[in-house]
């Protein structure tokens, strides 16, 4: 399939929106852009076309989907960057992490493990609140890192931020179990 | 050159030419079929004016296939060759299917899907499924007058993979052109908002027969963005006549019962459900072959009670949604109810104690799908008027995944993601010299292999020897438009490639759809060979139609030579396809879309760098 193009939109996801490279981001603007671009683009405008057609839409449209998910949530966004900048973010080797870092994780961890033995709803939404509060921290320190170009610090950064979404992912998966 | 008129990209260039396409509810309890009449989306009605079609199917032992009423009018007296709720063994196995041993038929294992054994045969749920959509596909058409150009099929938005292939095989078994499979509340949503001139964040919240889905949209200017769907796909309507019927026999102390009396207790059941939407209490009687006497009244109170769990169960999915959309209940700004099942009073209560505020009721719960996809039908077709526009981006409801070791599941895309997507991962092999890899592919949210469902196995061979973890298998996942997984390995280091398109086991194969086909049209008489002509032609004009309003819009971006190419393939397309030559149309058409391809390319581009620098611009 050679066809899908726009010189193979454009190299990489920042410039296919027409966007710098920066951490900083307009989320409401990034979706004006998408829901643009996807508007010419989606399958259901080219139904009832050719099937070069419909499979062009859908190449164009897988593209630009996964191009808006990476740029729109932060943590994809700058493990995007750091990829784009070179920056080998060596997330699977390089786990070493500073060890209050690690003591604050395996208090919340139990606190969670605690919560759920206890299938204690409120106490697990006010974890789940509480570690989307770190989070948003987190990012904020993330975007002054990266877009000062200090890109040591970032990768740290995303590193810790994996660990801290996973949690609130687990508290997320354990409020669902509890509520099923 | 002389000066063109130039159209908006994707609407019809000649819009006197309406194409004809339906938009179909295939519902657990009732199917519907609508259209977009003058403007109008509207409900088509049987020739006695009834809108829905009752989903069942009676396989009479003289041969008859009964659908509908007269089916229904059946189902006491034949429950066995009465098959009435298929929609819940769609993609399914014996064991995913509840009370199955209070349901009257003669279940046979298949591959992958349960298969029924009637008085004509055995039955897959696709072939059952077809019948429903086939009589209202002819309901259409004698309405309509004309052959469709194609159908929008609602599935549950909580339909896995399995389920939803196997509504599209039937659509095609009963000979619709599926032009999208579409998520129910995402219909409901298009109507609902459409009609509102909607903003904001809703919730459809849609009870429907043997369905829960619940959906999450943000609705603006024109686009119909799904953030976050879920639901339960064996949980509806008929859980609560079910109830309804436990109770009558532990109340009525009555000893087991015939597939006849357990069907009619169970149709008096859902009478008394409906009953009690606008009543306090409902009278319960029936008189059973035993000679016993059922005489018994059913308290709302009771009612409520007796279903309390299955009310809750339908709230876990709501706050899951809400989270993965990020949302509390208070930042819902409307929550639209949908399916006969929203009726119930104590759905509606719960709905409203949920989310602080009245549900919304204005648009009928049993139509709203079927007009939503009627809507979405026609602007697919390619039938839209000027600022008759809007965009849909929805989600696959959950998350896809391949087998690692030890029985874990390494997700591959997580659900919520927006369609169509692509993911691909790369595998690496176990031992030395390794030259084949079993893939195994499951849908679902849990870690290990045993609690999801399993979709596919296929296996890479050719693999070139080499030390284990040396190989780089690259598994690549594609979900379309309609929700569809098709999934591809190709092995890169060597640059020798194995490539597998990988269709679903409970899937039929393009073979097996053809055959019964043939068996189909050999019972009714109707010519295959013409049907594939006609749908050939019918093919080559959309082509045709396609290609040159193409060329009207967009002419300058090829070079004289191209152009001349084009108009030659799209000549010879012309020659051929009013003829009989049902071969000639499919070369013809090949070539002209081959022709097209790099126009199409070009075409795409100038849109897209339209869209982004919102002005016109000439060269790319």
């Amino acid at each position: 399939m050679t066809s899908f193009d726009l010189n193979t939109a454009r190299q990489d996801y920042f410039s296919l929106f027409g966007l710098p490279r920066s951490q900083r981001l307009d989320v409401a603007h990034l979706e004006a852009l998408y829901r643009d671009i996807q508007a010419k683009v989606h399958p259901d405008k080219h139904a009832h076309l050719s099937d070069s057609e419909k499979r062009l839409a859908m190449q164009w449209a897988t593209h630009v989907n996964e191009a808006y998910q990476t740029l729109r949530d932060p943590l994809r966004r700058a493990r995007y960057l750091l990829e784009l900048a070179g920056h080998d973010v060596a997330l699977e080797k390089n786990t070493a992490m500073p060890p209050q870092f690690l003591i604050e994780q395996m208090e919340l961890r139990e606190a969670v493990a605690e919560a759920k033995e206890a299938q204690d709803l409120d106490r697990l939404d006010e974890l789940h609140r509480r570690i989307r509060k770190e989070i948003a921290g987190e990012y904020a320190r993330l975007e002054a890192a990266l877009d000062g170009g200090r890109y040591d610090e970032a990768a740290g950064l995303v590193r810790e931020l994996m660990f801290r979404e996973k949690l609130f992912q687990e508290i997320d998966d354990a409020l669902a179990a509890l509520e099923a | 050159m002389a000066l063109l008129q130039i159209s908006e990209p994707g609407q019809s260039a000649a819009p006197h030419e309406h194409r004809l396409a339906v938009g179909i509810d295939l519902g657990t309890t009732n199917s519907l079929v609508a259209t977009v009449r003058s403007g109008m989306a509207v409900v088509l009605n049987d020739e006695l004016g009834r809108p829905l079609l009752p989903s069942i199917v009676r396989y009479a032992a003289d041969g008859k296939i009964e659908v509908g009423y007269e089916a229904q009018a059946h189902q006491a007296s034949d429950p066995k060759n009465t098959i009435v709720s298929v929609k819940r063994f769609m993609g399914r196995g014996l064991k995913d299917i509840a009370h199955v041993e209070a349901l009257p038929y003669d279940f046979v294992e298949g591959e992958g899907m349960v298969k029924l054994r009637t008085a004509q045969g055995v039955k897959s749920p696709v072939e059952v499924s077809a019948e429903i959509l086939r009589v209202l596909r002819e309901r259409a058409e004698a309405s309509l007058g004309g052959q469709l150009t194609g159908a929008v099929i609602t599935v549950p938005a909580y339909f896995d993979d399995a389920q939803r292939q196997a509504t599209k095989d039937a659509a095609r078994l009963a000979g619709l052109n599926v032009l999208r499979l579409l998520n129910e509340p995402t219909a409901a949503a298009i109507a609902y908002g459409l009609d509102n001139a909607a903003e904001g964040i809703y919730a459809v919240y849609d009870l429907g027969g043997g369905t829960f889905d619940i959906s999450i949209l943000k609705l603006s200017k024109g686009v119909f963005q799904v953030l976050a769907t879920g639901g339960d796909s064996a949980l509806g309507g008929d859980d609560f006549d079910h109830r309804v019927f436990c109770w009558i026999i532990e109340q009525a102390k009555l000893s087991p019962l015939s597939h006849e009396d357990a069907r009619l207790l169970l149709m008096r059941a859902r009478e008394a459900k409906e009953f009690l939407t606008l009543n306090s209490e409902a009278p319960i009687t029936a008189r059973l072959s035993t000679g016993e006497f059922v005489d018994l009244k059913l308290t709302s109170e009771i009612f409520t009670e007796i279903t309390r769990t299955l009310v809750q169960k339908t709230l876990g999915p709501t706050r899951k949604v809400l989270r993965d959309a990020g949302l509390s209940p208070a930042e819902v700004k409307g929550v639209v109810m949908v399916g006969g099942a929203t009726r119930m009073p104590q759905i509606q209560k719960a709905v409203e104690e949920f989310f602080g505020q009245e549900p919304l009721n204005n648009l009928d719960p049993d139509k709203v799908v079927a007009l939503g996809a009627a809507t979405q039908a026609n602007l697919l077709a390619g039938n839209r008027a000027a600022g008759d526009d809007w965009l849909l981006l929805d989600v696959i409801p959950l998350s896809l995944g391949i087998e690692t070791m030890g029985g874990l599941v390494e997700k591959i895309i997580p659900r919520n993601s927006t369609i169509p997507i692509a993911r691909a991962q790369d595998f690496t092999t176990f031992k030395d010299g390794q030259t084949a890899m079993a893939l195994h592919v499951v849908q679902g949210e849990r870690e290990l292999v045993s609690d999801c469902r399993s979709l596919a196995r296929f296996e890479l061979r050719g693999i070139p020897p080499m030390v284990a973890g040396a190989a780089r298998i690259r598994v690549t996942f594609q979900v379309d438009a309609d929700g569809l997984l098709s999934v591809t390995a190709r092995e890169q280091t060597t640059g020798r490639e194995a490539r597998i398109e990988v269709k679903p086991s409970y899937g039929l194969t393009d073979d097996e759809i053809a055959a019964m086909l043939k068996d189909g049209y050999t019972h009714a008489a109707e010519d295959a060979y013409r049907r594939a002509l006609r749908e050939a032609q019918v093919e080559a004009q959309r082509l045709v139609e396609a290609v040159l309003s193409a060329l009207k819009e967009d002419a300058h971006l090829l070079t004289t030579l191209e152009r001349a190419h084009i108009e030659a393939c799209l000549a010879k397309l012309q020659a051929v396809m009013l003829g009989d030559d049902r071969r000639a149309i499919d070369e013809a058409m090949d070539a002209l879309s081959k022709a097209t391809v790099e126009f199409a390319a070009r075409r795409m581009n100038q849109s897209v760098a339209r869209a982004l620098a919102g002005k016109k611009v000439d060269e790319l």
